[in-house]
């Protein structure tokens, strides 16, 4: 066992943000048949969407800064997120609204990759990041796995 | 007197949109919530009834039943659906929690077994706003 790693990692704390948003959605796969996209997708297929209260958990992991204690100021990660996430996803239409997925299904799979993607240029490198997201209270993703 | 409450969940699309107003008047009233492509929400139904306990089985109302009732008559209404344009109920309603909560009340109390009255329709959109109705 590499001891100098293991006390490099006991300096490792993870901090989170959780926030939230509120999104229309559908499932659709335009390269099958209606039949099969609904057989696939079941009620998520219908034609007029339905939507979430998304709860959205931002996770980042690495050593305080010897100064302010911090990882990352939790504030100034919420409005990253606010700037970042939600001014683009909240009350739109996930299929319609956002550039993100006019070509992706947002399933929560997908809706965590682009916001883990979104993310990770904007916080600093050093600084190890894990997206989780509810889709609902029972059906949860995190992203990377 | 008991009370007895069926928690159920369910989630749409809708959009707070008055139509009779300009796209601005709506904005200005209702923000985010006008978006004209829908948002939506995770909503959480606590359905409450009362009544005395029936001394045969100890039910004031089998709650199978009652569960039973609200999925016929609402979930497979709202479920997975755009309130404003696939819910009967709704039309030419506006969309607010307040109306949907009414709109599940009238949807459920035709229903409900004799010798049991229907007392609360407690709706949240999200976890941290929720309306109540008790009746006419």
């Amino acid at each position: 066992m590499d001891m100098n790693r293991v006390a490099a990692d006991m300096n490792r704390v993870a901090v989170y943000r959780r926030e939230h948003f509120n999104a229309a959605h559908r499932l659709h796969n335009p390269a099958w048949d209606e039949a099969t996209n609904a057989r696939v997708f079941g009620k998520c297929n219908l034609p007029h969407y339905h939507g979430h209260n998304y709860e959205l958990i931002v996770k980042l992991t690495g050593v305080p800064n010897p100064d302010t204690g911090y990882v990352m100021d939790l504030k100034v990660l919420s409005e990253l997120i606010q700037e970042t996430v939600l001014q683009r996803f909240d009350h739109k239409n996930l299929n319609l609204d956002t550039v993100e997925f006019r070509d992706l299904n947002p399933t929560a799979e997908h809706i965590a990759m682009v916001i883990y993607r979104l993310l990770r240029p904007r916080l600093p490198g050093d600084l190890d990041l894990e997206v989780t997201l509810y889709e609902t209270d029972r059906n949860f993703v995190s992203y990377p796995a | 007197m008991v009370y007895l409450t069926r928690v159920e969940h369910f989630n749409a699309a809708h959009k707070l949109y008055n139509p009779r107003w300009s796209k601005e008047e709506n904005e200005a009233v209702f923000g985010l919530c006008a978006n004209e492509n829908w948002h939506g929400h995770n909503y959480d139904l606590y359905v409450t009834v009362k009544g005395e306990v029936n001394e045969d089985t100890g039910f004031l109302m089998d709650v199978k039943v009652l569960s039973g009732l609200v999925k016929t008559y609402v979930l497979d209404v709202v479920d997975h659906r755009n309130l404003n344009l696939d819910v009967p109920f709704l039309a030419g309603k506006m969309c607010s929690t307040e109306n949907l909560a009414k709109g599940i009340w009238e949807q459920l109390e035709p229903h409900i077994p004799a010798g049991v009255r229907l007392h609360a329709i407690k709706l949240y959109e999200t976890p941290r706003i929720y309306v109540e109705y008790f009746g006419a």
